[in-house]
């Protein structure tokens, strides 16, 4: 199961990385998305990935309690990316309206004079 | 239980409230005294802190290791009360330097937004509500930036968004990782569980992926591409406010996280550091000698100055992070004068690039005075703060036997001294460029620019000549940071004996 996680979450740190080297503005922003799930994915396999009870004290045995942190943190996580992901997708919408052109490579404004 | 330690997070979220406000004098009253209000609130915090006295409150009321826990020691008190400063001299600037299309949009309640992430990361004592602070600062500052959505804004915005998003989620790993090896996120938690961990080797990366996600936040050589890609597009009460204190938490996070948690590994990581210091600066004054333009050449000396507070954490001593800890308040000074002077020019002879400005020092004499003292500062002439922030980093790195990096510091500051010489003479002592004439200023507008000009430079003569009780606030957040046996019982014995 470990396993599986970390594969996963391996491939897309991987996948999310290769999308941000592309020079396109919509691949930039998936694969920033795809950064942000994949510390989730990483995240949640640090919990230990047992079926375990909820963790409400006197009702369940400590034993058989599952960590609520981990997913405390990965919820989050995922409401604070996904604001970003708008964010960035209203930016990324400007940003490519304004320059006429979704090639990243394109924005050089800022590097010469304004 | 300490609940006024609350207070700067109360003031900033009314600032934010002011949204709801009708009218936007209305509003900008309304950020004005909240900003006047949280500078009150964070003197106050500073006076009671200052006898070295941690203050701790636990939110909630959950016993320490695992409610969330707002704690106030010296070095704490210290950025809260700048940053109070800082943002209450913007708020103030803003009334001339930001437009009214801006001002009728969310600009204050976005710098509310702002100081409420900013004191928030000053204030936490867990890894994950800093996480969270960052990015309630984080997600300010993007709208900040590219509030007015012109072309050089979204584009520089697009960079810094991307990069720090990047930032954020190595950031997050750290912390996840730091999780699953020791079982709590708690940092007097941690710095008490992590000192005697087994094995090295786990914490030394984990303190490694701190130092990468805190360095792309402050800036550090490799990391800092984005800085001067974007803080040169926004108005420029937004540059001054950015360059005096965002990256500034970064360093922030390393000394509470890295100095705190992680003091073994960081002897591991000591030579990669120092090499990193001398980089950020040699690397951030070339840069900015290159420079034409005003707010691009002060954007690579943001990096500049990093460097030389990356390297007062380096050295691993008392004396050389007390020695950053006084930087810290000179630069942010220095910093956010030096971005206010510009944007005068800036109102006074329309343009930012030095060919364009000239006679500044004919036609306002006041400005020009105000300048020379705060570059003056920046550089490290004496007596102003400057001298002292340079003069205890350096006695530091001698006590340590660290000469190159002494000698890289010392060759840094003559190269600054330059940029500002040229700026002096291009901008104030060159004549006036043919062509152009002076817009006059209103009296209002005039008024509203100088005084928090004028308010900063003179706390950056007053830190000068009143050294002495600045570095005994400094060392003592040094000492509070190198031994946090004081900081750890405030922290977790204090919350047994409550319950």
């Amino acid at each position: 199961m470990l396993l599986i996680f970390a594969l996963t979450a391996g491939v897309m740190f991987a996948c999310g990385v290769y999308l941000m080297l592309r020079r396109s503005m919509v691949r930039l922003i998936i694969g920033l998305s795809l950064l942000t799930y994949a510390v989730n994915l990483l995240i949640f396999a640090e919990g230990d990935l047992q079926r375990r009870a909820a963790p409400i004290i006197d009702a369940v045995p400590e034993d058989q309690m599952a960590d609520p942190l981990p997913q405390a943190l990965i919820l989050t996580a995922i409401v604070i990316s996904f604001g970003m992901l708008a964010f960035s997708l209203a930016l990324a919408y400007r940003a490519s309206q304004a320059a006429m052109t979704d090639n990243v490579d394109a924005l050089q404004r800022t590097d010469r004079d304004i | 239980m300490q609940p006024y330690i609350v207070l700067p997070l109360i003031i900033p979220l009314l600032m934010v409230l002011t949204a709801l406000a009708r009218f936007r004098v209305f509003r900008r009253r309304l950020a004005q005294i909240g900003a006047f209000a949280n500078l009150l609130a964070c003197v106050a915090l500073l006076i009671v802190t200052e006898t070295g006295q941690i203050q701790v409150s636990q939110m909630g009321g959950h016993p320490a290791p695992y409610g969330i826990t707002l704690v106030v020691d010296p070095l704490s008190a210290i950025m809260l009360t700048i940053a109070a400063v800082i943002v209450f001299a913007v708020v103030i600037y803003s009334r001339a330097a930001i437009d009214i299309n801006r001002e009728r949009f969310t600009y204050y309640p976005l710098l509310g937004c702002l100081l409420l992430g900013i004191n928030l990361a000053f204030l936490t004592g867990d890894l994950f509500t800093l996480y969270i602070a960052f990015e309630i600062m984080l997600m300010a500052s993007f709208v900040l930036l590219t509030l007015g959505g012109e072309r050089g804004q979204l584009e520089g915005g697009l960079k810094y968004v991307v990069l720090n998003v990047v930032g954020s989620t190595l950031f997050l790993i750290a912390i996840g990782l730091t999780y699953s090896v020791a079982g709590t996120l708690n940092l007097a938690d941690l710095a008490q569980r992590l000192a005697d961990a087994p094995s090295i080797g786990i914490t030394t990366v984990l303190a490694g992926l701190f130092l990468i996600a805190f360095g792309i936040k402050a800036a550090i050589f490799p990391l800092f591409f984005w800085l001067p890609a974007s803080y040169h597009t926004p108005p420029i009460a937004i540059t001054a406010l950015f360059g005096g204190l965002l990256t500034k938490v970064g360093i922030y996070s390393m000394w509470r996280v890295l100095v705190l948690v992680f003091p073994n590994e960081l002897v591991v990581l000591q030579p990669l550091l120092l090499t990193l210091a001398m980089l950020t600066m040699i690397t951030g004054v070339l840069g900015a000698v290159a420079q034409m333009d005003l707010r691009r050449l002060l954007s690579f000396h943001i990096v500049s100055q990093i460097g030389y507070l990356l390297m007062g954490t380096a050295l691993l001593t008392e004396a050389g992070l007390a020695g950053a800890v006084f930087f810290m308040i000179h630069v942010i000074l220095a910093k956010t004068a030096l971005f206010f002077i510009s944007g005068i020019a800036y109102e006074a002879q329309g343009s930012y690039d030095l060919k364009k400005l000239g006679g500044m020092r004919v036609m306002h004499p006041g400005v020009a005075l105000l300048f020379v003292l705060a570059a003056f500062s920046l550089a490290g002439l004496p007596p102003l703060s400057g001298f002292w922030a340079k003069l205890l980093l350096i006695r530091a790195a001698l006590e340590a036997g660290q000469y190159l990096v002494v000698a890289v510091a010392l060759g840094v500051s003559l190269l600054t001294m330059y940029s500002m010489v040229k700026i002096w003479n291009e901008a104030f002592w060159a004549p006036p460029a043919p062509g152009r004439v002076a817009a006059m200023l209103s009296r209002e507008d005039r008024r509203s620019l100088m005084f928090p000009t004028t308010l900063l430079v003179v706390l950056i003569v007053v830190v000068g000549l009143l050294a002495e009780p600045v570095i005994r606030l400094s060392s003592q957040a040094a000492v509070g940071l190198m031994q946090p046996a004081a900081y750890i019982d405030t922290v977790l014995v204090d919350s047994e004996v409550e319950e």
